[in-house]
């Protein structure tokens, strides 16, 4: 078995990959739906929007359910307490996403334009609610979050769902909604021809725009504006889990602490830029699916480049710093780890690879010809 | 401390919706077989019969699946949201089946099921199938992981409590899979997915036939449901009767409950066909018995005695009052970790932890308990008795006359008489709710049946919930009743529709009711 210290940091990476892979899996089916009543403007066009997705979205939707499902297993401490203490913020995802199923499924089995128009809003709502959400909290993950444990690791939430929606994490949310959308813009761009096509160009140059801005301004604001946490105590990382065994203080600048020792994860914001800049040119020069895995790249960058900052704490407490939730204190056992990581390692190759196969059996660009060909099976 | 309106709460969110979402679990889980036959007959024999049958059954399949998956995130999310002290407790076993869940079943299932929708004119015949047949593993592999997450919350194997980290520890992962309780629950679970798939196809081809349309396409689904039914419903008994038959403590309280058995009798134990249990004065009223039947399904035996509920009450009681020991220790310990004494003491007790826990709902400090709260927490251990004796009834009661159906079913079927059978067709189609009503049942048997507990013997449900507020809980069961109304009227609405229109919607020219372009 592998040592306690490196499991923990193992697992890091892999809830990081999983969080990656659902922001450019899911990421893009997502996007898709937040676009769909603007870039499709008749049935037809609209269909072929949903279509690009339609074999796909389901799997997709995986690594969310996957990415839930490994947190409980790993990090049980940090799924309970921020599930548990973003009560709402959870429900209005979940609630979000209840939209998507029924939307594609149900949208084209009716003849009848309020019924089809209703299910377009619904998956925009589907694709446009929970990357927001997911941007805010992942900023208020670096304001520190109000929660404390008793000694039997009870978890108590004191905020409430409007303080979640605060100027920096709003920032944030827009950083996330505009990569995901601009991810979803590109995926269409791959994937359609003709006028979608080109409104799907224009939001890609509107949205990778718009990230840009809002992720440079986010790393701005965090730099002059906003305290990190820094563990004062000493940490033995490969001992048992006990988040109260530490103290915690908050001090200006600690968010780039990671960077100014680990010079090389600067390569990590570089990346997100170039990343959708990138995707732009390629998307615009017709290397489409290049395109969609440079905006992929960026999406790395991006969850990276916070990943990066917050190390190795993952849920700070701005209630009790000493109950903050770290990589090496919110863990699972080792055994646990262990034999997840293992499974890990056995299935996400088989899944990459099948997934691709069913990419590659339904690729190709969707036409309104093809729409219309299978209007009794398509979405 | 908690308040009990809380708990309650969350209990009632977490089974609305649990029971809702398994209103089309069940379905996905045996129709998708259905589909893999039919599609196997139309690879084998090249008929464009079958492939029709298994592309319409699909549509109406589809309908159902994108409920299943809208309703089953929500639970993944209720551990976390509503449950955050029992995902903490027992996260490092309980998370573990959730996330194989994910990677080995749902990704398979979602990303074939794209396929199997979309790829017909992209993919080989055998392609096809192969893609069907995957569709069909992953969903009935999703079943198997849930159910030992499930299994292990009945009988908590492999795992140990641990004082430092302050929750259970899994030690043996081979023996959470092979879980006894884990496995006969699966196997009991899916054939009763099958039975539904099976009563499904059965209801609406009777329907066609009674109506006299479509009447080739509906006397071969109305087939290979009754063959498909017959095996199935065979299995669920047989396999319910294994569920029975376990050594497990929860499945011995539940038993006694279900049984409505307040005195340990001499072996082997008679079995109550019909009772009046009286929950106050700890007896039946009125009882018709069979003797023996109950000691030999419940210990495979003619001289295992089944412990009565006030003998499974006596042991509690006992171990109620060292687990009030194992609470004190442990406190000590959280204290100050290198208290030799009380670490000492601890591991004498630590056994019966989870029963000193279960005071914690009427008393802070369980050192405070009085005799009175001990009575309250000893008599908590057992649950309630004429919901589980009647429940349990139900589900048993339906499960014999879907057996009676099925083998008319298919004895007619065999004969090639049963399209001229108004009776057996009419029979046939008012089941149509009956698995469904056994699936909530028996659902209902399974986790009432382990109360106080959310973990049994291990962790009390009134510990596990999440420190909320009421008002949140009003607010987010308001939302759910909201939503699920409007998908289910949706639901129904489309799945009706389609019923009725039947295969004509799929626009090929053969059939009645063709749709329109």
């Amino acid at each position: 078995m592998l040592d306690y210290t490196t499991l923990k940091l193992i697992w890091w990476l892999l809830i990081g990959v999983l969080l990656v892979g659902f922001a450019i899996m899911d990421g893009h089916d997502m996007g898709v739906g937040t676009l769909l009543p603007f870039v499709g403007k008749d049935d037809t066009e609209r269909r072929v929007v949903i279509n690009t997705v339609g074999p796909h979205w389901d799997g997709n939707q995986v690594w969310f359910v996957t990415a839930g499902g490994a947190l409980f297993a790993a990090w049980p401490l940090v799924y309970a307490t921020a599930f548990s203490g973003f009560y709402w913020a959870m429900l209005a995802v979940l609630w979000a996403l209840f939209f998507r199923p029924v939307g594609f499924d149900y949208r084209s089995k009716i003849h009848n334009d309020t019924w089809r128009r209703t299910w377009d809003w619904c998956l925009f709502i589907g694709g446009f609610v929970p990357p927001l959400i997911f941007g805010v909290a992942f900023g208020n993950l670096f304001l520190g979050v109000p929660f404390s444990f008793d000694s039997f690791l009870v978890s108590t939430y004191s905020g409430s769902f409007w303080a979640l929606l605060n100027p920096f994490a709003l920032l944030v949310g827009v950083v996330s909604s505009a990569m995901i959308t601009f991810h979803g813009a590109i995926y269409l761009v791959h994937r359609t021809q003709g006028e979608v096509q080109r409104r799907s160009l224009r939001a890609a140059a509107f949205f990778g725009g718009l990230m840009m801005l809002a992720f440079a301004a986010a790393g701005v604001w965090l730099w002059t504006g906003i305290p990190g946490y820094v563990i004062q105590s000493a940490v033995d990382t490969g001992g048992l889990p006990n988040p109260l065994a530490k103290t915690v203080v908050r001090e200006a600048g600690a968010w780039f602490a990671n960077y100014e020792r680990y010079p090389a994860t600067m390569a990590l914001p570089v990346m997100g830029f170039v990343g959708v800049l990138l995707a732009q040119v390629l998307a615009r020069t017709g290397r489409t699916m290049a395109a969609f895995w440079s905006s992929s790249l960026a999406i790395i960058g991006v969850i990276g480049t916070a990943g990066a900052a917050l190390f190795p704490f993952i849920m700070p407490s701005s209630l009790d710093p000493k109950s903050s939730l770290t990589v090496w204190d919110s863990v699972s056992s080792q055994v646990t780890l262990s034999i997840m990581f293992w499974v890990s390692l056995l299935f996400m190759p088989l899944i990459i690879a099948y997934t691709s196969w069913a990419y590659r059996v339904m690729g190709g660009k969707v036409t309104s010809a093809y729409v219309r060909e299978n209007s009794h099976s398509a979405y | 401390m908690v308040s009990e309106q809380l708990v309650d709460l969350s209990r009632l969110q977490f089974a609305a919706t649990a029971l809702y979402h398994f209103l089309f679990v069940p379905l996905t889980i045996g129709m998708v077989w259905i589909l893999v036959i039919m599609e196997s007959v139309y690879v084998m024999t090249g008929k464009q019969l079958y492939k029709d049958m298994t592309r319409f059954w699909g549509k109406l399949f589809g309908i159902n699946f994108a409920l299943g998956v809208t309703t089953g995130i929500t639970l993944e999310f209720q551990f976390g949201t509503n449950w955050a002290y029992y995902s903490h407790y027992v996260g490092n076993i309980f998370g573990a089946p959730l996330a194989i869940e994910g990677m080995m079943a749902f990704f398979l299932e979602s990303t074939m099921i794209g396929l199997f929708f979309f790829g017909w004119d992209r993919l080989s015949r055998q392609q096809h199938l192969v893609v069907t047949i995957l569709m069909a593993l992953g969903s009935n592999l999703s079943a198997l992981w849930i159910l030992i997450a499930n299994g292990w919350m009945q009988n908590p194997v492999g795992a140990e409590f641990s004082y430092e980290t302050m929750r259970m520890e899994l030690t043996d992962f081979w023996a959470v899979l092979f879980n006894h309780d884990a496995q006969a629950k699966f196997v009991h679970t899916v054939s009763a997915g099958y039975v539904t798939g099976a009563m499904f196809v059965l209801s609406i081809s009777s329907w066609y036939l009674l109506k006299k349309r479509d009447v080739e396409f509906a006397k071969r689904s109305f087939g290979v449901a009754a063959a498909f039914g017959f095996a199935s419903v065979c299995s669920v008994i047989v396999l319910g009767d294994e569920s029975g038959y376990s050594v497990g403590e929860a499945q011995q309280t539940k038993m006694a409950a279900l049984e409505a058995m307040w005195e340990t009798e001499p072996a082997p134990a008679s079995f109550n066909v019909i009772a009046l249990p009286n929950e106050a004065e700890m007896k039946n009223d009125f009882a018709i018995h069979i003797p023996w039947v109950m000691g030999i399904i419940g210990t495979r035996s003619l001289d295992k005695q089944i412990p009565g509920i006030k003998e499974i009450k006596a042991k509690n009681r006992e171990r109620i009052l060292t687990g009030i020991q194992a609470v004190t220790a442990l406190n000590a310990l959280r204290a100050s970790p290198n208290d030799e004494a009380a670490r000492k003491k601890f591991e004498e007790h630590k056994a019966d932890l989870g029963f000193g826990l279960l005071l914690k709902k009427y008393v802070a400090d369980v050192r405070d308990a009085t005799p009175e709260m001990i009575e309250k927490a000893v008599n908590d251990t057992v649950p309630r008795v004429a919901p589980m004796f009647w429940s349990f009834r139900v589900m048993v009661g339906l499960g014999m006359l879907m057996l009676l159906l099925f083998s008319a079913c298919l004895w007619h079927s065999v004969k090639g008489t049963f399209a001229n059978k108004p009776w057996l067709l009419k029979w046939a189609l008012f089941s149509l709710p009956m698995p469904w009503i056994a699936c909530e049942v028996g659902w209902f048997v399974a986790e009432y049946g382990r109360q106080p507990w959310t973990i049994y013997g291990v962790l009390p449900t009134h510990l596990s919930v999440s420190t909320l507020s009421v008002e949140s809980l009003y607010g987010s069961l308001a939302g759910f009743v909201v939503f699920y109304t409007v998908l289910l009227i949706v639901e129904m609405f489309l799945m009706i529709k389609f019923a009725k229109q039947g295969p004509g919607s799929l626009g090929t020219g053969r059939y009645a009711n063709e749709a329109h372009h």
